[in-house]
């Protein structure tokens, strides 16, 4: 029961990780709570089950399955970049001089209008993905844990891995890393700052179209309203591994993910999205840099 | 071409979730807005030039008519009107008090509906289950929630900005979650209904207009509070403390005490906002407490103004009465809501009515 919980806990904590990737870059970079991210995940959600349901009717379903949802990942997570790209430019860049607090009120603002946008196209019923791929268990010890759990874990870390390996390897890498530490400086160096914000929020929203898409097939329902709290939830993920930091946001979403499936299970379940806010305070007034944060 | 090719892309965007025909819908409708706004633009050149003639007006007999004419608004509207007046009463309350912490203080608070469901609870436990009545509730709620907003700061001391936000997000969040799931005191989802109306001076308190003539009063006297305190010490101390941290610091302020000072007084007012609710509605549920009520309510400090008392009072009167005046477009006013705000921040982020210093 114990290691099954925490199976299921580092199931969910991949997709916190994946959603806390686009945080953490963010933050990093712009010092900005992007409170819009969460309803990027929800939209890569609902895109995912349109995406899904327009290959069944065109029939590519039945000719490949593994074809029709990786080329859904594809296109929702393309779509997801454009919407993050779209918001960065309307609702953040005009505010980059403006005080601190403006940005994030602004975040709120395209919070609420995705979410009402999302509902009002789509009803405010919840969406069923539809059930193509079957499953299959797979029991060791004791333990179940299904090809899909098995697709989700490795499909965050990998991700995770080849984010970091962007970053720390390749030239838009670099100057990532140098305009999250000195913007100005960055700029005088002839780093194209604009550019660079836009490449994090196509990264980070693309991440978080793929997050989606699997809570859909995992949990089978999406709803307009999941974005707020799988937003605040990896944010909290994002804090605990250190902000600004990638392996920090992946360890951070592991083990999230694990506290609060281990707690709705030993301790309440109604109290199950509490933990996270629970948690974030408690490190952001212990240790407010992470586990993995740099320190100043 | 910059603007065609932009309208194009935002078109092209909706269409996996509006459809093909909803896609060229919405391109059509963007296309139309974006011609309303050259005009307007062209127009507004003419308008600058046109001035309105100055109307001698003596400020003081102006306040006294505004004055004469809310005392004798409950006479003349309907009971539907005037429910949303006195709601629109309770927000400005409520917005009041938040006004102190983000407008005055400069620290964001993301679950002020925390304090507001504190006080609607307290004061519908102290009536049903303890049985006080009205003024001894009032004033213990008041006590009691002065008290949480005491707590609240001392995590809000060490942090700054967004990060205080966030928390604060999270104190909002738990608190709808302890009232939601302690059914043996708050009795769960259900919530708790059957709150007595208030005896003033032995005097039952029971048609709506009574109530309207209760909130006006705690109105003017939230409003006459909040701008003696905003010109005193106490508010100069605080807008010091929102401009530069460091800075009032070094000129002997202490930042520690003003902040517990402006997380108490705004929370005061919450529990009055939230005293009033519940004495009204007689009826609370966590329902009425969520994390939009609480970003509902900044937004009525910020669309009026961050700082101004005139502004807030603005604001939360245009957030209550537009969409009760709209209520046929009721689907999309949340939409509106989300676009209205990023427009505000991105056009006017100082707010309706600007306060000065």
């Amino acid at each position: 029961m114990f290691f099954q919980q925490i199976l299921n806990g580092v199931t969910v904590g991949g997709v916190y990780a994946l959603i806390a990737l686009g945080y953490t870059m963010v933050y990093g970079i712009l010092e900005l709570i992007n409170f819009a991210h969460g309803e990027i995940y929800m939209i890569g959600a609902y895109l995912g089950i349109i995406f899904i349901g327009i290959f069944t009717v065109i029939g590519l379903t039945q000719y490949s399955i593994p074809l029709a949802i990786l080329l859904s990942f594809i296109l929702s997570a393309l779509f997801c970049s454009a919407y993050g790209f779209t918001i960065e430019k309307l609702a953040y860049k005009p505010l980059r001089k403006a005080p601190r607090l403006s940005p994030l009120i602004s975040a709120i603002g395209v919070s609420i209008f995705l979410q009402n946008y999302v509902m009002l196209t789509q009803g405010a019923t919840d969406k069923v993905f539809p059930h193509i791929l079957e499953t299959t268990k797979i029991e060791f010890f004791n333990l179940t844990i299904t090809t899909l759990q098995v697709f989700i874990i490795i499909t965050s870390l990998l991700l995770t891995g080849l984010l970091h390996l962007y970053v720390m390897k390749t030239k838009t890498g670099k100057a990532m890393r140098a305009v999250a530490q000195d913007k100005v400086m960055a700029s005088l160096l002839g780093i194209n700052i604009d550019r660079i914000i836009s490449v994090t929020f196509i990264i980070g929203s693309g991440l978080a179209a793929v997050a989606g898409m699997m809570v859909a097939m995992y949990y089978g329902l999406v709803n307009y309203s999941i974005g707020y709290i799988a937003g605040i939830k990896a944010f909290a993920a994002a804090v605990l591994g250190g902000i600004g930091s990638i392996p920090g946001a992946m360890l951070g979403g592991f083990i999230l993910g694990i506290v609060e499936s281990l707690a709705a299970s030993y301790l309440s379940s109604e109290y199950k999205d509490a933990y996270a806010f629970v948690i974030l305070i408690i490190i952001l007034l212990i240790k407010p840099r992470g586990l993995l944060g740099k320190s100043q | 071409m910059k603007t065609i090719l932009f309208i194009l892309w935002l078109s092209f965007l909706s269409v996996p979730f509006m459809g093909l025909k909803g896609g060229l819908w919405l391109l059509s409708g963007i296309v139309l807005a974006y011609c309303i706004f050259l005009i307007i633009k062209k127009s507004s050149n003419l308008l600058k030039e046109f001035r309105l003639p100055e109307i001698p007006y003596n400020l003081k007999i102006l306040y006294a008519l505004i004055f004469v004419i809310l005392l004798v608004l409950p006479f003349v509207l309907k009971d539907y009107y005037l429910d949303v007046i006195i709601l629109a009463g309770i927000y400005i309350i409520l917005a009041l008090g938040l006004n102190v912490v983000i407008g005055f203080s400069g620290l964001l608070n993301l679950g002020f509906a925390a304090f507001y469901a504190i006080g609607a609870y307290s004061f519908a436990l102290l009536t049903t289950n303890a049985g006080l009545g009205f003024w001894t509730s009032l004033s213990s709620t008041l006590f009691i929630t002065a008290l949480s907003g005491f707590i609240l700061a001392f995590p809000a001391l060490r942090l700054r900005g967004d990060y205080l936000a966030i928390v604060t997000l999270g104190f909002g969040e738990i608190a709808r979650l302890t009232l939601n799931n302690w059914d043996s005191l708050t009795r769960g989802p259900n919530g708790i209904s059957g709150i007595p109306s208030p005896f003033v001076f032995g005097f039952e308190l029971s048609s709506l207009s009574h109530y309207y003539y209760l909130v006006f009063i705690f109105v003017l006297i939230a409003v006459f509070i909040v701008r003696r305190v905003y010109h005193s010490r106490i508010g100069r101390a605080w807008l010091a403390l929102r401009d530069d941290e460091m800075a009032a610091e070094a000129m002997g302020i202490d930042t520690t005490k003003y902040k517990f000072l402006a997380f108490s007084f705004g929370a005061f007012w919450a529990g009055l906002a939230g005293t009033l609710f519940a004495s009204k509605m007689r009826f609370v549920s966590p329902e009425s407490f969520t994390f939009m009520e609480s970003v509902f309510v900044a937004c009525m400090v910020i669309l009026g103004g961050l700082g101004s008392i005139p502004g807030v009072i603005v604001g939360s009167l245009i957030l209550v009465v537009l969409p009760e005046v709209l209520r046929e477009f009721q689907l999309y006013r949340m939409l509106a809501l989300g676009i209205g705000i990023i427009l505000m921040m991105v056009f006017r982020p100082l707010g309706l009515i600007r306060s000065k210093g």
